[in-house]
């Protein structure tokens, strides 16, 4: 906390050598993205030539399978419907689980009450408990979208609290001092300061998201690119059974990434490390 | 000895009315008693220094004055109103600084006056003009990470001059920034002092400082704390910057309060 770095009063500007570092740091970092892409889809082309397995197709044969599916619609209509529970699932889960976390984190009684449901939804096995859901709920919407939700809520309301309940005592005593209100603190200090830690804890709930939204389509009813997967492996046509899971798992690279962008531009200044540290 | 020197407490100032008093503050942190029956008064338009070894409750102090803390009894008074929280009044300025990192300079100076309902245009012209005060012009679009220690605490003393609030508290302002920055740091109040026609309550723990900026020191002695003298510097204060610290007063002060205090630090 305590600052002993020796600095002058004189420094730099702000901005000349940070300025610099950042201009070359995107372009480097897709650089970097590009060849470690370049070097695992590499590596699953080996694999699938050697072959690993027979069941495992290369990752040319994979790319072939899923244009084939994106050509003929195949992949469009699946995604409408593996989408439904996904985007529902997730919108609930990241709206309720920010709002729960930020309640548990701002009162004890909340903390008592609801973190132990959210702990032990973390902790259960899902794909064990989702034959009761669906003879609670049927094997509908409702019981899929319910995948989704308990896969990622449990860490975006945990993280959330426990971000909250980190916000750095002194911050809020200066709100205080400057005569801002309890919601103020709440909306300038609490959340702000609190941002870098939700935001992980929605990074890997909604990654969980996505893997609930298979795994619903895996064990409740083959709909959507679960069918897919399903209905491909079944009849050994593997390529499209790889492309199939290739198509999700870009799907929600691409989604974090876009989060990521999301939060550059609502917090730019946390990225800058914080004062205190 | 050329000072004047009185005894604990509740003595009227000669010729200064008061702006803030402390009347028997008592507070307890649980079992803990940290204040007992602690009455003072600061003098307006004056720096007065609390002073005394770790754990004596100075800052307690600071932040009941301050409306931060509530006192287990007794009452603060800032210009004969009684203090129930953080007021307008006052402005504080903190230890480790309280910057938002998230926040530009010029967001952090007017951060205050945003509080209470400037707006923007308003207060970022006032920010503006404290930024320039406190030598910092230039860096309004810096974020807190990119100053140095002494450069960050400046826009801490900016926040509190911008909201023209009658007391300025400043807990241990300068205890995180390096030696020189800090001696620039005292200089620099001295005649912030001079100039600004404010009160000054001011937390430290190192005697050369407190008898450096000081027009008045409370000594405080710890476990339960209490006020066991006040020390008005009175000559040494015209002599210019360069020439209090080689003034015989000042080092007979340093000397007296450090042989009162050398009992009490283990």
């Amino acid at each position: 906390m305590r600052q002993v770095a020796p600095v002058s009063i004189a420094g730099a500007p702000p901005g000349a050598p940070t300025a610099g570092k950042r201009s070359i740091a995107p372009s480097r970092s897709l650089v970097l993205k590009i060849l470690s892409a370049a070097i695992l889809f590499g590596a699953w082309e080996i694999a699938g030539r050697i072959p690993v397995s027979y069941a495992f197709p290369t990752f040319v044969e994979s790319m072939a399978a899923l244009f084939r599916l994106a050509a003929d619609g195949t992949l469009w209509t699946a995604y409408a419907e593996t989408l439904q529970p996904l985007v529902v699932g997730v919108t609930i889960s990241a709206l309720l689980g920010i709002a729960i976390g930020l309640w548990v984190g701002l009162s004890e009684f909340f903390d008592w009450l609801f973190s132990p449901i959210f702990i032990v939804m973390q902790a259960a096995p899902l794909a064990a408990l989702i034959p009761l859901l669906v003879l609670a709920y049927g094997i509908g919407l409702t019981s899929k979208v319910l995948v989704v939700c308990i896969m990622a809520m449990p860490v975006i309301v945990l993280n959330t609290a426990s971000a909250v309940r980190n916000t750095p005592e002194s911050m809020k005593e200066m709100a205080r001092a400057y005569l801002a209100t309890d919601l103020t603190i709440l909306l300038k200090i609490i959340i702000p300061a609190a941002s870098p830690v939700i935001f992980a804890g929605l990074r890997l709930g909604i990654s969980a998201g996505f893997i609930g939204a298979i795994l619903a389509e895996l064990k409740i009813t083959p709909t959507g690119v679960g069918d897919i997967i399903t209905f491909s492996r079944s009849i050994a046509d593997y390529p499209t059974m790889y492309a199939a899971i290739f198509s999700i798992i870009l799907l929600a690279v691409l989604f974090l990434n876009l989060l990521e962008w999301i939060e550059a531009v609502l917090f730019k200044g946390n990225q800058r490390g914080y004062v205190s540290d | 000895m050329a000072m004047s020197q009185i005894k604990p407490a509740l003595v009227a100032v000669p010729g200064s009315d008061i702006a803030v008093s402390t009347r028997n503050i008592t507070k307890f942190y649980g079992y803990v008693e940290a204040l007992r029956d602690l009455s003072l008064e600061f003098p307006r338009g004056q720096l007065t220094s609390l002073l005394g070894p770790s754990g004596c409750g100075k800052t307690t102090l600071l932040k009941i004055i301050g409306g931060l803390l509530e006192p287990t009894s007794g009452e603060v008074e800032v210009n004969g109103q009684t203090v129930t929280g953080p007021g307008p009044d006052r402005a504080f300025v903190f230890q480790d600084f309280a910057l938002l990192p998230w926040a530009s300079v010029m967001r952090n100076v007017a951060f205050g006056l945003e509080m209470r309902g400037v707006g923007r245009s308003e207060r970022e012209d006032i920010a503006a003009r404290y930024i320039k005060e406190v030598g910092l012009a230039g860096f309004e679009k810096a974020y807190p990470h990119q100053l140095s220690g002494g450069m960050r605490q400046r826009v801490g003393l900016a926040r509190a001059l911008s909201v023209d609030a009658q007391v300025l508290l400043m807990d241990e302002p300068f205890s995180a920034v390096d030696e020189q920055t800090r001696r620039k740091f005292q200089e620099d109040l001295l005649s912030l002092v001079q100039n600004e026609n404010k009160t000054f309550i001011f937390v430290t723990h190192s005697i050369e400082e407190a008898v450096y900026v000081s027009d008045q020191i409370a000594i405080l002695l710890p476990r339960p704390s209490r006020v066991s003298e006040i020390i008005r510097p009175s000559n040494f204060r015209e002599k210019g910057v360069d020439n209090i610290r080689r003034d015989p007063e000042y080092l007979d002060i340093v000397d007296q309060i450090w042989s009162s205090l050398r009992s009490y630090v283990e």
